[in-house]
């Protein structure tokens, strides 16, 4: 029962795998074991800090809430995906770095993931809105105030 | 915390899935949203030895008309599709102001009002919601369907009267009717955490005004989802005012048995329990009025 596999064809950041799975093999897991797309960070594995978010066919979800065998034809997105390339960070990286937005990073690639949707369906948001959008994602290191503004700033940029 | 094996199947068709859980019963469990179930499996406190994972069913999910002035909402409806619906802020007012504030958007874009209700936890928003309503399940198996009240559907903690060869289907709720207004507040440690305590009222005023019926629920107030009959009944025929508000939340305070928590003792749960019913009754009365 425990070594039944499971084919699947996913696209990750444009790119297709396809691979044999466990049925028990977290969505997290897959991404960073199999995939070898460590940036998905893996915090408290019940879906309450929001480190491993990614986004699943275009809404951000917590990946290790979701198996591997259920992505089978889907389409994620992961924080490896956000930057066109090493001198080119997406608005909402660049921001993060110009407003000191992260310490030690861990939930860094949970936020980005989360606010990346966040900006596109709302391009102009207030700081309360932000808030609401950052409440599924635990920092203890920045006390939020420098990511809210990172937030804003990648806003402003990202709507010129 | 990685969960224990068992074996997985994609369903294809809502019959291949009761066909499954009729063989399996209790050993296998629907994967809708998965946002409370799998938390569970990762601590391995839930161990099923099958998972029949329904979301390719997408019959299942969506929001449509039921018979007369009742909606029917499809058990794979996920949160953020009642949150983007208009329907939801038209007819479904409760749900409406209830929804941002269970879980997080990330939760929210997963999971589904269905894995929810069956999931029943006590400490829920959405059971109390449909109670408050006084909504009907729909359940099927292999072997036929059939409609169940709220007030029966939800039987204790974690515990639904559904068989181990049934799957709920679709929840279906009145239409907020005219001259009414609903209100939904909880208190909780921080924003998306579990209610310390949550109330859901409904006031509906007849012509002169007078409080034709009102509807008080309440979540993480026993062991499952709590109607306040009492508080409820006590406020048909009156005008309501702070006396009559401030009644109704004494008799929600005396009909409540919360379990308490560290968090929260069960005389602090009663207290806040009244504080809210007093706030959310005044709002649905002063919206009903609005309406009327």
């Amino acid at each position: 029962m425990s070594t039944q596999m499971h084919a699947i064809t996913v696209t990750v950041n444009g790119k297709q795998y396809s691979r044999q799975v466990e049925g028990r093999l977290l969505l997290s897991d897959f991404l960073r074991h199999d995939l070898l797309l460590a940036g998905t960070h893996v915090g408290c594995e019940h879906g309450v800090c929001g480190a491993c978010t990614v986004i699943f066919d275009g809404a951000p979800v917590r990946s290790c809430l979701m198996f591997a065998a259920q992505t089978d034809g889907h389409r994620i997105e992961t924080v490896e995906g956000l930057a066109a390339d090493r001198d080119h960070l997406h608005p909402l990286q660049q921001a993060m770095r110009d407003c000191h937005g992260l310490q030690c990073g861990y939930c860094t690639p949970g936020i980005l993931m989360t606010m990346k949707v966040f900006l596109e369906d709302n391009p102009n948001p207030d700081e309360a809105q932000i808030r609401e959008a950052l409440s599924g994602n635990l920092c203890r290191c920045t006390g939020y105030q420098h990511i809210v503004e990172a937030v804003q700033l990648a806003a402003e940029r990202m709507r010129k | 915390m990685k969960p224990a094996p068992f074996q997985y199947v994609a369903a294809r068709t809502i019959e291949q899935a009761l066909q499954l859980k009729a063989e399996h019963g209790d050993e296998a469990r629907f994967l809708a949203g998965g946002q409370s179930l799998v938390p569970t499996m990762n601590f391995r406190l839930t161990q099923p030895a099958m998972l029949i994972d329904i979301n390719p069913l997408h019959e299942l999910a969506g929001l449509g008309n039921g018979p007369a002035v009742r909606l029917r909402i499809g058990a794979l409806t996920r949160y953020r599709s009642l949150e983007r619906d208009p329907a939801t802020a038209r007819h479904l007012p409760l749900i409406a102001e209830a929804l941002p504030l269970i879980a997080h958007p990330q939760i929210r874009n997963r999971g589904t009002i269905g894995g929810n209700l069956a999931h029943a936890d006590p400490a829920s928003e959405m059971p109390a919601i449909v109670l408050t309503l006084g909504g009907r399940l729909r359940a099927r198996s292999a072997k036929g369907e059939r409609w169940i009240d709220a007030a029966d559907f939800f039987v204790g903690a974690l515990t639904t009267a559904l068989e181990p060869d049934e799957m709920l289907m679709e929840v279906e709720l009145p239409k907020a009717p005219p001259r009414s207004g609903a209100c939904f507040m909880e208190m909780s440690r921080r924003r998306g955490d579990f209610a310390i305590i949550g109330v859901a009222c409904i006031v509906r005023l007849d012509e002169a005004g007078r409080c034709a019926e009102a509807r008080i629920g309440l979540c993480n107030a026993g062991d499952g989802p709590v109607f306040a009959a009492r508080a409820s009944a006590s406020l048909t025929g009156r005008t309501v005012g702070s006396v009559e508000i401030g009644e109704a939340a004494k008799l929600v305070q005396s009909d409540i048995d919360p379990g308490g928590s560290i968090h929260a003792s069960k005389e602090f749960q009663r207290h806040i329990a009244g504080v809210l019913t007093t706030r959310a009754l005044a709002r649905a009365n002063e919206r009903a009025r609005g309406a009327a």
